[in-house]
């Protein structure tokens, strides 16, 4: 049973960071139709500041939180603002945007992960955080996970209220149905697309420092991340946000049973899925 | 004096490429009357272990590694628009088969066996999602690399009980011959699709996908061939460079970056003509070479900013910063007469 | 036996039935006028027919042989060729280029390999473009890339040929040129389907009318039975047509 309780919670855990990585990838591709491959990046930038705030200044990771978060919205904002925006009116149409976006970004992954190596190294980082145990019925659960999850799918559910309860959250998704619409209808669209890159940066990098909670972390880490990202995107269904939640979860209990397992094997359970995915429903559960 | 023969050996390669790039709208009388200069730089190239430094022609190894990779890379991505992060897949694939076969085979052998393989394997990655929009191909080619490495680790621990291999080494002029040898080989290969009609037919489908298959086109037979065809080179390259470095573990062999730099390059160099990736490949390659130790992290951001400032501001790569000199001493020509 | 033949041919989008149960038929030599307001499912019908799209259900059978399921390339090759309303051009490819793509692929044979460059250049003669052969096609105006579709389907050396409102923004001198073009394919032997909104074009070329409305069969019949059908008439008042009979 107590076994039964680890794999749930882990995959819980697991689905609650996968969720919120995913749907901060799918707000960019979906609204902003930038497909970020630099968003494994902010991931890593979300922890490794946390790994430095907490072993040089003793600032707790709950705080980073709240740091981290509206950092890395105005970094995103400013760099959709600024390179995506130059790319928008430079790209003859959408298909060429798209590509060029793509490879833009690409180029910023560089930028940042070469970044990273320079300040923190190509070393591996943890720490050690609520590493307390909380008994749940007769069961020893780590404190900082469950304080992970809990965060990870308030977050969710929290965004998702956003999404679709309030005003900017109807223009988002109107913005990512009919860009041109939305702009003729009075949304002014240049800005919700840099909300939207910006909020999809700031979900990677909390994400990142709810990671750095429970895993060791470092440089590189933000590419298997960006991976699991993208099968769940494509699994919930590319340009659907609560695809994209739900696709989290789903994954992030299969690998917690595929982990139970052989933990060396998750990633070829979630590749093996994808392969599934493209072979015989590419569109995914809530693709249109 | 070593730099100055890889210098040398360089441009010969530049000139080599430009050649290709005349040659494929040429008629074939003309190509061969003209090939004189392209057959010298060629010889250059051939003989450089008798007159250079070894230094000379270990680099040139690595940068050729490079060549191979980007040029390989834009055969197939460059007029479909699909972009490959599977390089790094089939480099690695190459790199292992000269792990395992390479006590019990010739060299060369383990060579063409390596490119075999990668082979087989890009025509399973290209059937599974060329059938579909490009975007399903990049992410999937992009995870493909964590993939196979994350695969490999847990089977050589769990089964082999080692994490890296040895491989036998080769001599560094057997390398370098090797990796000049499959350069040519590539040139060649790429020469003869674009003058093809497969050449043709591989724009149309980077121009319309669409209306390419109601021409009679079937795309996803030409994507797949066209797309397994490049991954032949990259799977020898890792063969044959494996019996440089000696000893290789998964996560080295199957480096994302070397994915990741092809592309750079041959945008840099730009992708409209044949020798853009060269030109993108053998410049960068060698600033790499000369910086991997001194500032190994810095030279790859350079390289971000670098792809970053192309894509803003410079989409055609040198090779547009080429052609817009040459349609401005045109005009200027013009303008006098 | 009917060249073409489609028999409760259907397909649905969500819960839209976009062509709903249409027979038809196309015999060898015709030109078939398709017309319909917007939306009717002309051109989805021209996308089952080329298969772009699969018909669920329905069948379609061209020279006796069914197609449904086909790809595109292969419909292509035996022999059926399409333009397209938002022409797509290979737009970096120069004129002479996108023509022998159809003669090198689409032809299967019909034309021997060491012919194709002259059947190419006879084909642009013949549709007037044989001054820009070089030119890169998305330099072109609209008219010409409209005409070089129409050469670059020709190179394929149809029996059917399936032109989606080729008249569509066209002035009235081009208009008259491009009917003139229609009725020269015409009499070099290719049966045609042409969807139109062009009422001039379609009661002046055709030989027989299909109206389609909300994805079903409307009317069928001559041009005068037609113009004369009260049905038609009620269904395309309030609509606005270009250059009436």
């Amino acid at each position: 049973m107590e076994r039964f309780l680890d794999i749930v919670i882990a995959g819980l855990l697991l689905g609650g960071l996968y969720a919120l990585i995913a749907m901060g990838l799918s707000l960019q591709y979906g609204v902003a139709r930038v497909f970020n491959i630099a968003h494994g990046e902010f991931i890593m930038l979300g922890a490794m500041t946390t790994w430095t705030l907490y072993t040089v200044f003793n600032i707790s990771p709950l705080v980073a939180i709240i740091i981290s978060g509206p950092v890395a919205f105005v970094l995103g904002f400013i760099i959709h603002r600024t390179m995506f925006r130059k790319l928008l009116s430079s790209s003859a149409n959408q298909g060429i945007f798209e590509s060029n976006s793509m490879l833009a970004s690409f180029g910023l992954m560089f930028v940042i992960q070469n970044l990273a190596f320079i300040i923190w190294g190509p070393e591996i980082r943890a720490y050690n955080y609520l590493t307390e145990t909380v008994s749940i019925g007769g069961a020893l659960f780590g404190a900082r996970r469950l304080v992970t999850l809990a965060f990870a799918i308030a977050i969710g559910v929290a965004f998702y209220i956003f999404l679709a309860r309030t005003r900017i959250g109807k223009a988002i998704r109107a913005a990512g149905q009919d860009p041109n619409t939305a702009g003729l209808m009075g949304v002014n669209i240049n800005w919700v697309l840099a909300l939207c890159f910006g909020l999809g940066a700031a979900m990677a990098a909390v994400a990142g420092v709810l990671v750095s909670m429970c895993y060791p972390d470092s440089a590189v880490m933000g590419q298997e991340y960006l991976t699991v990202a993208i099968i769940v995107v494509v699994l919930g269904g590319l340009g659907s946000i609560p695809g994209s939640f739900i696709g989290g979860f789903v994954l992030g209990i299969i690998g917690s049973i595929v982990a139970f397992y052989d933990p060396g094997l998750t990633m070829v359970a979630y590749y093996a899925i994808f392969i599934l995915l493209l072979l015989i429903r590419p569109k995914g559960i809530m693709g249109k | 004096m070593a730099d100055i023969m890889v210098l040398i050996n360089l441009l010969a390669l530049i000139y080599i490429g430009w050649f290709v790039d005349w040659a494929v709208k040429q008629n074939k009388s003309k190509v061969w009357l003209f090939s004189g200069l392209a057959i010298i730089m060629l010889v250059i190239l051939a003989t450089l272990p008798n007159y250079g430094p070894i230094y000379s022609y270990i680099m040139l190894s690595g940068i050729l590694m490079y060549l191979i990779l980007t040029v390989s890379w834009t055969m197939f991505s460059g007029p479909t628009g699909y972009i490959s992060l599977a390089s790094a897949a089939f480099f690695g694939v190459g790199i292992y088969t000269s792990a395992i076969l390479g006590k019990d085979l010739p060299v060369l052998v383990v060579v063409i066996i390596g490119g075999l393989i990668s082979v087989v394997l890009a025509a399973i990655v290209g059937a599974i999602t060329l059938r579909l929009r490009g975007i399903y191909f990049i992410v999937f080619t992009f995870g493909l690399v964590l993939l196979i490495s994350s695969v490999l680790l847990w089977y050589e621990i769990k089964f082999t009980g080692t994490r890296g291999r040895f491989i036998v080494a080769a001599s560094n002029d057997t390398i370098y011959y090797i990796m000049l040898g499959i350069t040519v080989l590539m040139f060649i290969a790429a020469y003869l699709i674009r003058r093809s009609k497969y050449g043709l037919a591989l724009q149309s489908i980077g121009q319309n996908e669409e209306a390419a298959a109601h021409m009679g086109i079937n795309v996803t037979a030409v994507k797949v061939a066209i797309f397994s065809i490049s991954a032949i080179f990259m799977g020898m390259a890792g063969s044959i460079m494996a019996m440089k470095w000696i000893y290789v573990d998964p996560y080295s062999a199957f480096d994302p970056f070397r994915s990741f730099l092809p592309v750079l390059m041959a945008i840099f160099g730009g992708m409209n003509k044949f020798y853009g990736p060269v030109l993108g490949a053998v410049i960068l390659a060698f600033l790499e070479e000369k910086l991997l130790t001194e500032f190994p992290y810095v030279y790859k951001l350079g390289f971000g900013i670098i792809l970053i400032a192309v894509i803003l501001y410079l989409p055609g790569g040198l090779v547009g910063v080429v052609e817009k000199v040459r349609a401005r001493i045109a005009k200027g020509k013009n303008a006098l007469t | 036996m009917h060249l073409l033949e489609g028999k409760g041919v259907s397909i649905h989008f969500g819960g839209l039935m976009a062509v709903s149960d249409v027979d038809f038929y196309v015999d060898e030599g015709e030109v078939v006028g398709l017309i319909g307001p917007n939306g009717a499912g002309k051109t989805t019908l021209f996308n089952l027919i080329s298969a772009a799209l699969q018909p669920k259900p329905g069948e379609i059978r061209f020279k006796g042989q069914k197609i449904n399921g086909f790809k595109p390339y292969k419909i292509c090759r035996l022999g059926i060729a399409r333009t397209f309303q938002i022409v797509k051009v290979f737009g970096s490819l120069p004129v002479i280029e996108n023509v022998r793509i159809g003669s090198l692929f689409g032809s299967a044979g019909r034309i021997s390999p060491a012919d194709i460059d002259r059947k190419v250049s006879e084909l642009l003669e013949f549709m007037g473009l044989s001054d820009v052969a070089y030119t890169p096609v998305k330099d072109l105006t609209l008219a010409h890339q409209k005409r070089l579709e129409v050469a670059r389907a020709l190179a394929t050396q149809p029996s059917l040929l399936m032109l989606d409102e080729l008249m569509a923004g066209l002035n009235p001198t081009e208009l008259n040129e491009a009917m003139e073009l229609v009725k020269k394919i015409r009499d070099s032997g290719i049966t045609i389907i042409m969807i139109e909104h062009v009422m001039k074009a379609i009661m002046n070329i055709c030989d027989r009318i299909i109206v389609l409305n909300y994805g079903k069969k409307l009317a069928e019949g001559t041009p005068q039975e037609i113009a004369n059908s009260k049905t038609v008439i009620e269904v395309y008042l309030g609509e606005k047509s270009d250059a009436g009979n």
